[in-house]
């Protein structure tokens, strides 16, 4: 029986499936740490306390929930007008080289209130930039942009490795990283914020980009669902003729959607180099970029579960290492491992129970009544 | 294979098919309830009813691409579980879809072969089998060029694979779903001898139609679906087209009949000259096709699917350029070096119904309201800033609806969740608002109720009588001759016949449409 046309209702659909797919990952991992002797009961109690515990674990927890957040809404936006973003790696990476060079030239100069905006626009102009090329290429002469996107990762990759090690670097220094920036222009950190109104909390690398972040998912829901661009966006993404017979140009909509996808990665760079590091290196993207692909999934590509998806791989992230630290026998790599499961379970397997709810949600529901459809 | 059988006075033959109390549910809908149904061996037995009256379904759980929720199937007698169309295939039954499933690029006997291959060597295979359909062919009169490419041959030869591919598997009981969709009127005659042939030879035939004409023509007995119910089972002789109308939408339904204008003498709307279009791949879509449609006139395109129909309706709409020619279409002057786009067609008052409805006329996830500014979405009315007005949005859909009778008038439906005929209202109701003095007409009852059918009509002929210039595109050749006042013959991209509305007969605009008339005429 086809099940996937049978509506469920709203919290079956955004609650209840995506936990119960949470609780089968962890179900498997808990056979992995079985597996090696741990108790998982305990496993998951630390990885808990590492994430929520006490502030500094927050701190980082949200701090890792910034960058899954940025690429997160970069792959569900494009995704809303069918395109699969996969270069957000390289769209972040860029986009550091965008804050790098407006820092490196103008951070003497001018004042932090004028500096930061200009770093965040550059952060998004560049990360626009580097999907333009991709979404061209995909608009005009008919690459696949899939395979573009990740094409363009590699090269992103080996551009940043160019001009770190060979243009970029700080002069006399062995390692490939810029100059450190000028402390007048670093984004506040959250403590720092904090402290000012008179809370005081430990040092985290939370910085200021967590509330752009949030900002980011308000302008990125009214734009696609409550706007005419949006609209647009969003008819050319289920129906390429319908938007031709609608006057929409849906080649303008890949290029403009992969634009404002690009500078949402590119964002990442504001939280890293602006918020973190205030200095250029070398891969500070750490894979932000593809495990967005699996918070859209899980998040299905809407904001408020962007948010909520983000949060669980910044638990996963934060919490994961603080396990791998208590627990000498679960590594670091067991602890991809159970990300790599709630990947699977919530994204790549995200419909499997699907039909067997449906069946479930028939039997019990009130009784049918008789309606004219279709 | 097939038992000799006297066809005649029925009661007294077995039974091929039989269903009991068969109920199948999917979500809130009831698709069927309480189905009682007896099919005797040998005999053409007709289905009909209006879009989701549950006839589809019905058809699917006895092919097995469903399991009803209760009920039982009995098949000759014997009680039979169908799980999949394998089950179906073996229990003798074939099916012949309305969008065919064949593999074009596969040959006739290739296409038979698939899935019932005797040998792991195709060779073999094809020796076999071979010989087996050159039989069947001369036994049924079901000739089609056993190595030609499926692609290359006319629906007619395509449907005809089906129906050897389901007697290759020996089936006895053949199910045709809307099997003349695509059929000039010619091919569906040809459909029907082989229909009865394969009668005479004891093949019991399921036909699922919403054609009541050919149920009177060909079949023996009639069952009339309506809301997921069998209302009527008649032995065909005993009823009337009028009569299965009224059971089918479930009151009484007066016949149509539209004043025509025979010269209309107002200005042109549309003037197209010599308009050529070649497609992607080469393919001359248009030929230099020329013709005009004045405003107080509707100009019907009859012609079989697939005849350029489609491309003629796009370059008017402006959504393909034409390669040579020009158009003059509501005082503006289109060709390849000055195209006007679709918003431009719509600012201009150049309305356009699309024929396909789901893939162009709306987005099945949008709301109604959604759906209802599909290419108006950025007018004035409908935004506020930045944004878009939902509430006004909503007031407008919601006006529509009550002046087009969408059921249920609820904008914030999705799309989808509304019947064809009211997404069809909907989409009609959305163009026709804007007052179009030059309207495109694509296919603007297919799938539609014959309920719905009713209002559309009156609504297209009011537009007329409003002045309006409106050329219409369909392959129901009874629709183009109620509504025409001008019917236009399209052939492989050229008018091949032009006549007056009030003249025209069914005889003769099919064998234009097939290009068979002498050029005399």
């Amino acid at each position: 029986m086809n099940t996937s046309d049978i509506e469920l209702p709203a919290w079956v659909e955004v609650v209840l499936i995506p936990v119960l797919n949470i609780l089968m990952a962890l179900f498997f991992a808990g056979l992995i740490i079985l597996a090696i002797g741990e108790n998982p009961v305990e496993a998951v109690a630390i990885m808990i306390n590492g994430a929520f515990g006490y502030d500094e674990a927050i701190g980082y927890t949200l701090y890792y929930t910034t960058n899954f957040i940025f690429t997160g809404l970069a792959v569900a936006i494009a995704f809303h007008a069918s395109l699969f973003n996969i270069g957000g790696e390289g769209q972040a990476y860029i986009g550091g080289l965008g804050v790098g060079l407006t820092f490196l030239l103008l951070d003497k100069y001018l004042p932090a209130i004028i500096l930061i905006p200009i770093g965040i626009i550059a952060a998004g102009l560049f990360g626009a930039l580097w999907a333009l090329i991709p979404a061209w290429l995909q608009a005009y002469r008919g690459s696949h942009i899939v395979i573009t996107t990740i094409m363009f990762n590699f090269i992103a990759s080996s551009l940043m490795v160019y001009l770190l090690v060979n243009v970029l670097i700080k002069p006399g220094s062995m390692s490939p990283e810029t100059r450190e920036f000028d402390p007048s222009g670093w984004l506040p950190f959250m403590h720092e914020i904090l402290a000012v109104v008179g809370i005081e909390v430990t040092r985290t690398p939370l910085n200021l980009s967590f509330i752009l972040a949030l900002i980011c998912c308000v302008l990125v829901w009214a734009y696609v669902w409550k706007t005419r661009w949006g609209y647009a966006l969003r008819t050319a993404g289920q129906s390429e003729a319908a938007a031709v017979y609608a006057g929409i140009k849906p080649k303008r909509i890949v290029i403009i959607t992969m634009c404002i996808s690009g500078a949402l990665a590119g964002f990442v760079a504001v939280n890293e180099i602006m918020g973190v590091h205030h200095r250029l290196l070398l891969n500070y993207t750490a894979g932000y970029g593809f495990t967005g692909i699996a918070v859209a999934l899980m998040g299905r590509n809407h904001p408020v579960g962007i948010i909520m998806a983000s949060l669980l791989f910044g638990v996963l992230y934060q919490g994961g290492a603080e396990l791998a630290f208590e627990v000498p026998k679960i590594t670091r790599e067991m602890v991809v491992a159970i990300q790599g499961l709630i990947i699977l379970f919530s994204g790549a397997l995200a419909l499997m129970l699907r039909p067997l709810i449906v069946r479930l949600w028939l039997a019990i529901k009130p009784s049918p009544t008789l309606t004219q459809h279709g | 294979m097939h038992e000799q059988q006297i066809t005649g006075e029925g009661n007294s033959l077995p039974l091929a098919i039989e269903l009991k109390k068969i109920c199948k549910r999917f979500g809130q809908v009831q698709a069927n309830r309480d189905i009682d149904l007896q099919v005797q061996r040998g005999t053409i037995h007709g289905i009909v009813g209006e879009n989701g009256a549950g006839k589809s379904t019905l058809m699917s759980i006895l092919y097995g691409f469903y399991q009803a929720d209760s009920g039982e199937i009995l098949i000759n007698g014997q009680p039979a579980t169908i799980k999949n169309s394998r089950d179906a295939i073996d229990a003798g039954i074939g099916m012949v879809h309305q969008h065919f499933m064949l593999v074009d690029t596969f040959t006739v006997l290739e296409n038979v072969l698939l899935g019932a291959e005797q040998s792991a060597s195709l060779d073999k295979s094809e020796a076999n089998a071979l010989e087996v359909l050159e039989h069947l062919s001369a036994e049924y009169q079901l000739s089609v060029p056993l190595k030609s490419i499926t692609a290359e041959l006319p629906v007619g030869q395509q449907q005809r694979t089906e129906i050897l591919k389901a007697l290759y598997r020996n089936a006895e009981i053949l199910i045709l779903d809307e099997p003349t969709g695509v059929l000039t009127p010619q091919e569906a005659d040809q459909l029907f001898r082989v229909l009865k042939a394969l009668k005479e030879r004891g093949v019991t035939i399921i036909l699922i139609t919403h054609k009541l004409r050919e149920i009177m023509d060909i079949t023996d007995n009639v069952s009339v679906l309506r809301l997921g119910e069998i209302v009527s089972t008649h032995r065909t002789a005993d009823t009337s087209t009028a009569e299965l109308a009224e059971l089918m939408v479930g009151r009484k339904l007066e016949t149509q009949h539209f004043h025509k204008v025979d010269t209309a003498d107002g200005e042109s709307g549309i003037a197209v000259n010599n308009i050529t279009v070649v497609d992607d791949r080469g393919l001359t879509r248009l030929d230099d096709v020329s013709f005009e449609v004045k405003r107080g006139e509707i100009v019907g395109i009859a012609g079989v699917a697939g005849n350029g129909q489609s491309t003629l309706l796009e370059v008017l709409a402006g959504i393909q350029s034409p390669n040579k020619g020009q158009f003059v279409i509501n005082g503006h002057i289109v060709d390849a070096s000055a195209p006007l786009g679709p918003r431009e067609m719509r600012e201009i008052g150049v309305q356009h119904v699309p024929e396909d409805r789901l893939r162009l006329g709306l987005i099945k996830s949008f709301t109604a309201a959604e759906s209802s500014v599909l290419g108006y979405q950025n007018r004035k009315v409908f935004n506020w800033r930045f944004f878009l007005n939902i509430k006004s949005i909503r007031a407008a859909c919601v006006k529509l609806m009550q002046a087009f009778d969408v059921r249920p008038p609820d904008p914030k439906l999705k799309s989808s969740s509304f019947s064809g005929g009211n997404q069809q209202k909907l989409i009609l109701a959305r163009e026709l608002d804007k007052a179009p003095s030059v309207l495109l007409v694509g296919q603007p009852t297919r799938g539609v109720d014959i309920g719905a059918i009713e209002l559309i009509h009156q609504k297209i002929v009011d537009m007329r009588d409003a002045n309006c210039a409106i050329l219409l595109v369909s392959v129901e050749l009874d629709e183009i001759m109620t509504l025409s006042d001008r019917i236009l013959v399209m052939f492989e991209g050229r008018i091949v016949g032009t006549v007056k509305g009030s003249e025209a007969d069914k005889t003769t605009l099919g064998l234009m449409m097939a290009n068979a008339m002498d050029t005399a005429a």
